[in-house]
């Protein structure tokens, strides 16, 4: 039994995910909100007059480059130094072009979706419900109708 | 100041990774309803940060900048039910969202980058179609 290297249970990990939201706050008056990092690579790889349509004020943001990019470091640390046995997390199938086209897809629902509902988990499930938001929360609830409608197809169809 | 933010996103990474909420199979088996395990990290974060929150709102503490703390939830539009439904299936098809997804791809999962890809991909189809779109 060593904590460090063991699955952490739900009991230690939910209060931490949790506390990002003052932690946030009080650091720099940030909402803790990670679905606006689409827009942000968007705006940094598009030429500036293509970028314009994305509306996105890359230095105002500026904050949420860095977070995301330790959180890249922070999977990597997570699975790598902080583990006896590294964990899969995507299934074989998704190392094939076939299974790669099928994430490809998915991405594009999962950057069209949240920036149409403005917001994902961290933003709406996370911030907006800890916020008390009657909106974040229907959000949340169309999240769940995605997931479900479509678990619950492809376990039935394919 | 970006520093602060660069070391709260690794030890968020660190969790995420951790905890396994960046498995495509643990959210499978949410989606499933074959273990809580999903369920409970959300309900817990929410009564945690609710919680942080209404203390933060009742001891009136300012950000380390001197800022009164912002609290504004964001505001209702017709796209907030169709976009959450969108991204519900791009959840369970990659089993990642938008924070998840930079984890995976630190923690060896690469194929997780041609779903960061679809993303920004999916995040301009969204600005350039937006006008047409119910708001």
């Amino acid at each position: 039994m060593n904590f460090f290297t063991e699955t952490w249970n739900w009991y230690i990990a939910g209060p931490l995910i949790g506390l990002f939201v003052p932690a946030l706050l009080i650091a720099g008056n940030k909402l803790l909100g990670l679905s606006s990092s689409f827009e942000h690579i968007c705006s940094i790889i598009l030429p500036k007059a293509k970028a314009a349509v994305l509306n996105y004020d890359v230095r105002k943001n500026g904050w949420k480059y860095y977070f995301v990019l330790g959180i890249l470091i922070g999977g990597f640390v997570g699975n790598f130094i902080m583990n006896d046995n590294r964990v899969a997390f995507l299934p074989e199938i998704y190392h094939s072009f076939s299974g790669m086209v099928k994430l490809f897809t998915g991405g594009i629902l999962v950057g069209f979706g949240t920036r149409y509902a403005n917001g994902c988990t961290s933003g709406h499930a996370i911030t907006g419900l800890s916020l008390l938001n009657p909106a974040s929360l229907k959000s949340t609830i169309g999240f769940f109708i995605g997931g479900l409608i479509y678990t619950w197809s492809a376990i039935y169809l394919f | 100041m970006n520093f602060i933010f660069l070391i709260f996103g690794i030890l968020f990474g660190i969790v995420l990774t951790k905890s396994e909420v960046i498995s495509w199979f643990r959210i499978h088996d949410m989606f499933l309803f074959n273990e809580a395990h999903m369920y409970l990290i959300i309900g817990a974060a929410v009564v945690v940060g609710a919680v942080s929150v209404q203390l933060l709102k009742r001891t009136g503490v300012h950000s380390v900048n001197g800022q009164p703390l912002n609290f504004k939830g964001k505001d209702y539009h017709k796209g907030f039910i169709p976009g959450g439904i969108i991204f519900g299936i791009g959840w369970a098809i990659t089993g990642a969202c938008p924070g998840p997804i930079f984890a995976q791809i630190g923690a060896g999962e690469w194929p997780a980058v041609v779903t960061l890809a679809g993303a920004v991909l999916g995040a301009w189809l969204y600005h350039a179609g937006k006008t047409r779109l119910p708001h």
